[in-house]
């Protein structure tokens, strides 16, 4: 059942994603650009998952049933984030999340 | 048992009258206000007659002696079981007599303040303020506790302070109202000390317990003794303060010359007839207490009454303002009440002074409510407060005239008039008890015919002066309470007080001592007719007199300068070095302190507000960064 595929690569592949995600949330300027990035570091996680349940517990299945939820709770919060980006854009006419700091001392 | 319950509207109505007009008076009748609250008064007058027939006529008498009955009460603030202030209605031949006393006055008030104050700005203010004065002062009068005696005493103060203040636009009338309010404040501030012991020693509030010659509260605190007197006479004394100040005795009555700034039937309401009368009331209602188990508290009493009603009468000889004359007059008069009270004993012949006083009490005001209204009358007609523009006034103002010179008559004891059987008996009662308070009351009673004849002589006789324009006389609805207050001053003396007010409710049978009536007239008849050789014309002996007599006449004029006395201690004493200091110390150390931790808080806070930029990033890269570091910090430091 193993393939060819040691568990060592899939865990790097998630760190570089993870990380590829976090880089892109703390820089990227652009908030649809920072929702991006979320979504990779939470796919790197379901990775993961999948990953561990398959080569460490390949007789259960709870990895790959928190692998699902974490899809759907993510298809969610992309839909509330666009939601609030609209507004976002609506009121300061702008989604460069610099400009959108009134939030402040 | 006769049903008082009524009673209760007499202090409801005057309440209600003054929240009415106070409230809608303004918008929507402050033509009918006037009218609407002289109704008012007009229905709790007729009940408070009706309550003194009832009371002195039909009721039961104990053992000879008329009872107090509690016509109202219910408690107002429950503390404990045994703590708690009422509010009621006490009826005794006092209280019922200042009943009639004071409804009798502000009525009269009333309907003279409808022709006085017509016209002025502020109208309905005048006389929903009237109202609350009315209420106050019947509250204070009806009081079953002393707790709520002082409740209305302060109400009384404060419409004292509205009412003297009601021209608000005027600086001097505006000084006179806080003086009024400070100083009276201030001597109740004794009263208060004086209440608190007074009922932690006795536990309890209540009159009726309080002054029960037989009760066990009177007996309280005899014993313990502080500084020579026991608790009881300190408490008397401190309570008495609260009464020197309000009824105007020395060393408190620098506020009462003042207050004839206010309008001249408040004047005649509230600084002569009944408020500043309280003092007397007061004294009269813890009359046992002083008696029995406060002898030295009396003699106080006694003493300082002389000494004040000698030193306004001295003052009254030499001032021009025809109201302040009157005001330092009204001083000296309860001064006699004071005095009378403070030689008089509890029961028996010894009562002579209790009624004495009460019956003054009376009889002054009438009279005296019958010169400030006159006073008014002329003020209105010649547009002056002042003596020296005034003279031969007697052609214009005839009705005004007539009752001036009975409340002149009155008022220097000249029988038959009323103000001669007051003044006789206190006069025996000071010569049974202390020689030298005679002395000092007998020569009193000559100053008091001099300066009001004085007065008399010279607004109404006296130069012929050119004015301005013809004085006229006053309208209808200022001469008749003059007329009916003239009338109750030449009745008044009839009615028999020895057998309605004594100090124990008892009847006590007296008489005019002829060997002290006729000097006490022949002295009055003395000081009218050296006022009418040195005013009735136009002469040069009051300046030769004044001019020999300098010092005397410019002490006296200045009124002994105890108003510079009080500036002085008050502002170049108390202020200097009192209140700089510590106004200094609160400024500098305590203000200082504060201010100080406030700005080293607005200093960091300002430097680290950065922190709090609104990048949403740098938020994330905060808390990513720490997250990290704590991982690290599990992973390989946790061990």
């Amino acid at each position: 059942m193993s393939s060819g595929i040691p568990l060592q690569y899939f865990l790097i592949l998630a760190t570089i994603m993870f990380f590829a995600g976090v880089y892109g949330f703390l820089t990227r300027r652009n908030l649809i650009t920072i929702l991006m990035s979320v979504e990779l570091i939470l796919n790197s996680v379901n990775i993961n998952f999948l990953a561990f349940n398959r080569y460490l517990y390949p007789h259960k299945l709870e990895g790959m049933f928190f692998s699902i939820f974490v899809i759907a709770v993510a298809a969610s919060e992309a839909a509330v984030a666009i939601a609030i980006i609209i507004n976002i854009y609506r009121r300061f006419t702008t989604i460069n999340v610099e400009d959108v700091n009134e939030l402040k001392y | 048992m006769i049903n008082f319950n009524y009673t209760i509207w007499i202090l409801l109505l005057p309440f209600l009258m003054f929240l009415f007009l106070g409230l809608a008076g303004h918008k929507y009748l402050p033509k009918l206000s006037g009218i609407l609250g002289t109704c008012g008064l007009a229905i709790i007058t007729v009940l408070s007659y009706i309550t003194a027939y009832k009371y002195f006529f039909t009721s039961e008498k104990v053992d000879g002696a008329y009872q107090k009955i509690i016509a109202f009460n219910f408690t107002w603030l429950q503390f404990t079981d045994k703590l708690h202030i009422d509010i009621g209605g006490l009826l005794d031949p006092i209280s019922v007599m200042m009943l009639v006393v004071i409804t009798t006055v502000s009525f009269m008030v009333h309907i003279y303040s409808l022709g006085y104050m017509k016209g002025e700005k502020g109208f309905e203010r005048f006389f929903s303020f009237l109202s609350l004065f009315s209420f106050s002062m019947l509250g204070l009068v009806l009081a079953t506790n002393i707790f709520q005696m002082y409740i209305f005493w302060e109400l009384v103060g404060v419409s004292s302070f509205l009412l003297i203040g009601f021209y608000y636009q005027k600086p001097s009338a505006v000084r006179a109202s806080k003086k009024a309010f400070i100083v009276t404040r201030f001597a109740d501030l004794g009263f208060l000390i004086g209440i608190l012991i007074l009922s932690f020693n006795t536990r309890t509030f209540d009159f009726i317990s309080l002054t029960n010659p037989a009760g066990t509260a009177i007996a309280q605190g005899t014993g313990i003794g502080f500084l020579g007197l026991s608790i009881m006479t300190w408490s008397m004394i401190f309570v008495f303060m609260g009464g020197v100040g309000k009824s105007a005795m020395f060393p408190f009555h620098i506020w009462l010359p003042d207050a004839m700034e206010g309008p001249t039937p408040v004047s005649a309401l509230i600084h002569a007839a009944t408020m500043v009368v309280a003092g007397v009331y007061l004294v009269a209602r813890m009359f046992p207490i002083y008696a029995i188990a406060a002898p030295v508290a009396l003699n106080v009493v006694a003493y300082v009454g002389a000494f004040s009603s000698l030193f306004a009468a001295v003052i009254a000889c030499t001032q021009t303002d025809i109201k302040r004359v009157l005001a330092y007059s009204t001083m000296s008069q309860i001064g006699y009440m004071m005095l009378a009270l403070g030689v008089a004993g509890y029961g028996g012949h010894e009562g002579l002074g209790y009624i004495a006083s009460m019956f003054h009490l009376f009889t002054h005001a009438m009279f005296k409510a019958l010169l400030f209204l006159g006073a008014g009358a002329i003020i209105h007609a010649v547009h002056s407060n002042y003596m020296t523009d005034m003279g031969g006034l007697r052609r214009y103002l005839p009705i005004t005239h007539i009752t001036f010179l009975i409340a002149c008559l009155t008022i220097a004891g000249i029988p038959p008039l009323s103000g001669f059987f007051s003044k006789d008996e206190i006069l025996a009662a000071a010569f049974h008890s202390n020689k030298l308070l005679f002395a000092v009351e007998y020569a009193v009673a000559g100053l008091t015919a001099f300066y009001m004849f004085r007065l008399y002589f010279s607004i109404f006789w006296g130069k012929e002066t050119n004015y301005h324009h013809e004085p006229h006389e006053a309208p209808a609805t200022m001469t008749i309470p003059l007329i009916i207050l003239a009338i109750g001053s030449v009745v008044a003396g009839f009615i028999p007080f020895n057998k309605l007010v004594t100090s124990d409710g008892k009847i006590l049978e007296s008489e005019i001592e002829m060997m002290i009536a006729i000097p006490s007239v022949l002295i009055g008849l003395l000081g009218i007719g050296i006022a009418y050789i040195m005013y009735k014309k136009e002469s040069a002996i009051p300046d030769k007199l004044a001019s020999i007599f300098k010092y005397g006449y410019k002490w006296a004029y200045n009124k002994f300068y105890i108003d510079e006395l009080y500036l002085f201690v008050t502002k170049k004493i108390i202020f200097r070095y009192i209140s700089e200091p510590v106004a200094w110390f609160d400024r500098h150390v305590i203000d200082a302190t504060m201010n100080g931790i406030a700005s080293v808080t607005q200093n960091v806070s300002f430097r680290i507000r950065g922190f709090q930029s609104g990048q949403l990033q740098k938020y994330a890269f905060v808390f990513i960064t720490g997250a990290i570091m704590l991982a690290i910090l599990f992973i390989y430091l946790w061990k």
